[in-house]
């Protein structure tokens, strides 16, 4: 009886604001050099935090998530990813490079206008691809200074003094190639605004996250990449910062009065990597049978911050102001903001597919779900890494799960319909009628 | 020619047998040392360490056979190597080792070692966080102090301590190694090099394989022969090979059957293994740190330059080459992200290049004809 409505259902009352402060964020990177400012670009991963010690007139452009926008814009995409593959630049390589490789190459903005070549780039390297796409970035521009981290320490739960001070001594080299580069002043208290506010962004992402776990789900996976979307691109802003703090009472209200993300749930499940971007419509698909995403490791973790709390259960990591420690120096900033950005969930996968698969059994059990969804996603090596390890993880602890094949910003690797074949299959296999129907 | 033929089989038998029956070797080493066998998945692993340790490094490479037991384990969409090395290991084939560890490197064959580690019995693994920013001020400091911690690790493993003497004397023999290599591959730069690209393959790949004390000693015969012989081939046009990992001994075999010779190779499995030695200066852990992190560099290492463009060009203008054959394992992003700038920079330098993806079989008979275009390609230049 997937159509009846058990729930009551609302829309979210931020969701404007959501829409206004992402399509901001893209106006202010390509009107910064009219500002007098300046643009930076590197990846939702990198510690964004850092270039604001150069002012409050600096922006970013993060490239996954630009990508992601171009990918949501199939014919823009494909011609993208035509121009990409003409400058010879390999098909199978990740789809959100390609996609902002042929943003550049068409010299076309997919917010308006013309590419705005950013002044420096600041990168982090966490895959085979981080900081060689911006190697091509920069041959594309014909030269554009390049700064890149490695944060490839190994896994959290190995963490020890050493790891953290190879990557805080790259954050003080970072800093004066900055100065070098900009020939700006850096400006301590700028970077310890910016490193409090990301810590709040990613601890109440985590939150917001958490309140998932109440049945009905306040939030469904297809509108939470809407919301989490700020986080990869600004997680350092006070803007994104007191946002998630608005969305997260919002959230907490929900669960409060009991209303649901959809009216009918009684599935829940989670998807893993990037979803297909040009066919999100899937999860409106999964809905029909009365099923809900509820997240995944992927929105979960790649903004949120989290850590074991004394029941034992996951949530948010209690920031370093909630512990209580002032923040005084550059240094102890650069110190805080490793350990906390290498406590990252996503970014244990890397290191070994069984931590992957412990986080998800975690998730699966305490977001009470009744089964798993895998993207094999050709278009990211670095989130499908592991993934088979994953499915045989999964399916061992005794989750039902789904694996299909696709390309989060290459339509041409996502077959749709059979898709949607698969998921007639796996919902039947879950006791689940399309709309009801018998 | 029949003596000469009698030669080249004697010359090169020895290294042949060793990659042939890499097994067998490793088990009668285990026999008669009483030592342990560490199964390694890329050249960033600091053998000297294991070495001093007592341990026999070994590279776990593929069988180019087709195989399919890896689909459960690896998404299709990462490298042919990846799996055909998981395939070796799934099908008992490296029953012999006793350890496995991994200098991180690429993602590709990181699931190589993750999944055997989950699925092949074994008494120790260890996954050693090599920095890839080596282009830092900060990565050897970093190296040096994961290496402490892995020879902790080793140390407990073995129940033994490894002495600053045994770390010296790795070092001297795995720089030995490097350096007779280097002298066998300097005889390449010679007009008329008096061994094949199959034959220096030979040669580096069984040095992945064996003891390097064994290898040395067979290194210096081979030097000894190698300075009286006479090559049995017009040597043809002067060959590099690139890219990605190469042991496709039957793709180089096939290539020199027409009338060309590869001369150098730019390979994990070549000239990178070998090319740098451990400068000895101080702390031991730290010299040998230095020397992981500033060796010539795969790919996925290699940023924010582009060193190995530099690198690969100035090869080439040391060995005379003509032309360069670019390969890629399918689907390895760290090369193909570097194979536009560095086919650019070979073709600006007057090399011309002919690009082929290799999976764990290649179509021998189509890449026989697009070499053999190729090579028309170049000696019309010549003609010309």
């Amino acid at each position: 009886m997937a159509d009846k409505a058990k729930y009551k259902t609302a829309p979210l009352k931020c969701w404007k604001k959501a829409k206004e402060l992402r399509l901001k964020y893209y106006e202010d990177y390509a009107k910064a050099h009219e500002r007098g400012g300046l643009r930076w670009a590197g990846g939702a991963w990198s510690f964004s935090a850092i270039p604001s010690g150069l002012g409050e007139d600096v922006w970013s452009l993060t490239s996954e998530p630009y990508a992601a926008s171009i990918a949501f814009d199939k014919d823009f995409s494909l011609r993208c990813l035509e121009a990409a593959e003409k400058a010879s630049y390999a098909r199978d390589l990740c789809a959100y490079m390609r996609n902002y490789w042929g943003s550049i190459i068409l010299n076309e903005y997919a917010f308006g206008g013309p590419f705005p070549k950013p002044d420096f780039i600041w990168q982090d390297h966490i895959c085979c691809s981080h900081a060689k796409w911006y190697q091509v970035v920069s041959d594309l521009e014909g030269g554009i200074p390049h700064f890149c981290m490695d944060v490839s320490v190994g896994p959290y739960n190995e963490m020890a003094p050493h790891k953290i001070d190879y990557l805080v001594g790259q954050m003080h080299d970072g800093i004066e190639w900055l100065e070098e580069t900009t020939g700006r002043i850096y400006d301590d208290d700028l970077l310890i605004e910016a490193v409090k506010n990301e810590f709040r962004t990613t601890s109440t992402w985590a939150e917001i996250c958490s309140y998932n776990k109440h049945v009905p789900a306040p939030l469904d996976e297809k509108s939470m990449y809407s919301l989490y979307v700020l986080g990869t691109l600004n997680k350092h802003d006070r803007q994104v910062a007191e946002f998630y703090q608005e969305l997260r009472d919002e959230v907490k209200e929900r669960v409060e009065q009991g209303i649901a993300a959809i009216p009918n749930e009684q599935c829940r499940l989670m998807s893993d990597t990037q979803p297909p971007w040009g066919f999100l419509s899937i999860f409106r698909y999964m809905e029909e049978f009365g099923a809900i995403s509820i997240g995944s490791l992927y929105t979960f973790g790649l903004i949120g911050i989290w850590e074991d709390k004394p029941d034992g259960s996951w949530g948010p990591r209690a920031t370093p102001m909630q512990q209580g420690i002032d923040i005084k120096d550059r240094d102890q900033a650069l110190r805080l903001y490793a350990d906390w950005t290498l406590s990252k969930p996503e970014w244990q996968h890397f290191y070994s597919p069984h931590l992957k698969t412990e986080m998800m059994i975690r998730i699966a059990r305490e977001w009470q779900l009744n089964g798993i969804l895998l993207h094999y996603n050709r278009g990211c090596e670095g989130l499908s890494v592991g993934i088979a390890e994953n499915r045989l993880g999964l399916i061992e602890a005794g989750f039902p799960v789904m694996a299909f094949e696709g390309n989060m910003g290459d339509e041409r690797e996502f077959d749709e319909a059979r898709v949607k074949v698969r998921f007639d299959t796996f919902m039947e296999t879950l006791g689940l009628k399309k709309n009801g129907k018998s | 020619m029949a003596s000469q033929a009698v030669l080249d089989q004697e010359t090169f038998e020895t290294f042949r047998n060793w990659r042939l029956n890499r097994a067998q070797y490793a088990k009668e080493w285990k026999q008669r040392t009483g030592g342990r066998v560490m199964g390694y998945f890329c050249t960033y692993a600091p053998e000297e360490l294991m070495y001093a340790a007592g341990i026999l490094p070994v590279r776990i490479l593929g069988s180019h056979e087709v195989q399919d037991v890896t689909e459960p384990h690896i998404f299709a969409m990462f490298c042919p190597f990846c799996r055909d090395c998981l395939a070796q290991g799934l099908k008992g084939r490296f029953d012999y080792l006793d350890g496995i560890m991994i200098a991180q490197s690429c993602l590709h064959i990181r699931q190589t070692f993750t999944s055997w580690q989950k699925h092949i019995p074994i008494d120790y693994s260890y996954y050693l966080p090599m920095p890839h920013h080596v282009q830092s001020r900060r990565a050897t400091p970093f190296l040096t102090k994961e290496l402490e911690v892995f020879k902790d690790s080793l140390e407990k493993w073995l129940g033994k301590t490894i002495d600053e003497r045994a770390i010296d004397d790795a070092i001297e023999v795995y720089n030995r190694n490097r350096r007779l290599l280097w002298r066998v591959y300097e005889l390449r730069k010679g007009d008329r090099p008096p061994l094949t690209g199959e034959e220096a393959m030979e040669v580096v790949l069984s040095s992945q394989m064996v003891d390097k004390q064994d290898h040395n000693a067979a290194l210096e015969g081979l030097l000894a022969q190698l300075s009286k012989r006479e090559p049995a081939r017009p040597t043809g046009t002067r060959l590099m090979i690139l890219g990605s990992e190469n042991d496709d001994m039957e793709f180089i075999r096939m290539v020199e059957s027409f009338d060309a010779t590869f001369v150098i190779d730019d390979h994990c499995t070549g000239t990178r293994y070998f090319w740098n030695d451990v400068e000895l200066d101080g702390n031991r852990l730290h010299n040998i740190a230095d020397r992981y992190v500033k060796r010539v560099p795969c790919p996925t290492k290699d940023w924010p330059e582009r060193t190995r463009v530099r690198h690969v060009l100035e090869l080439a203008e040391a060995y005379g080459v003509q032309g360069a054959i670019v390969i890629q394992q399918k689907f390895c992003d760290p090369h193909e992200l570097d194979i536009p700038a560095l086919t650019r920079a070979l073709n600006n330098a007057g090399i011309k290049t002919l690009f082929l993806e290799f999976d764990v079989t290649v179509p021998i008979g189509q890449f026989k004809v697009r070499v053999e275009a190729f090579l028309e390609m170049l000696q019309e230049d010549d003609l010309f």
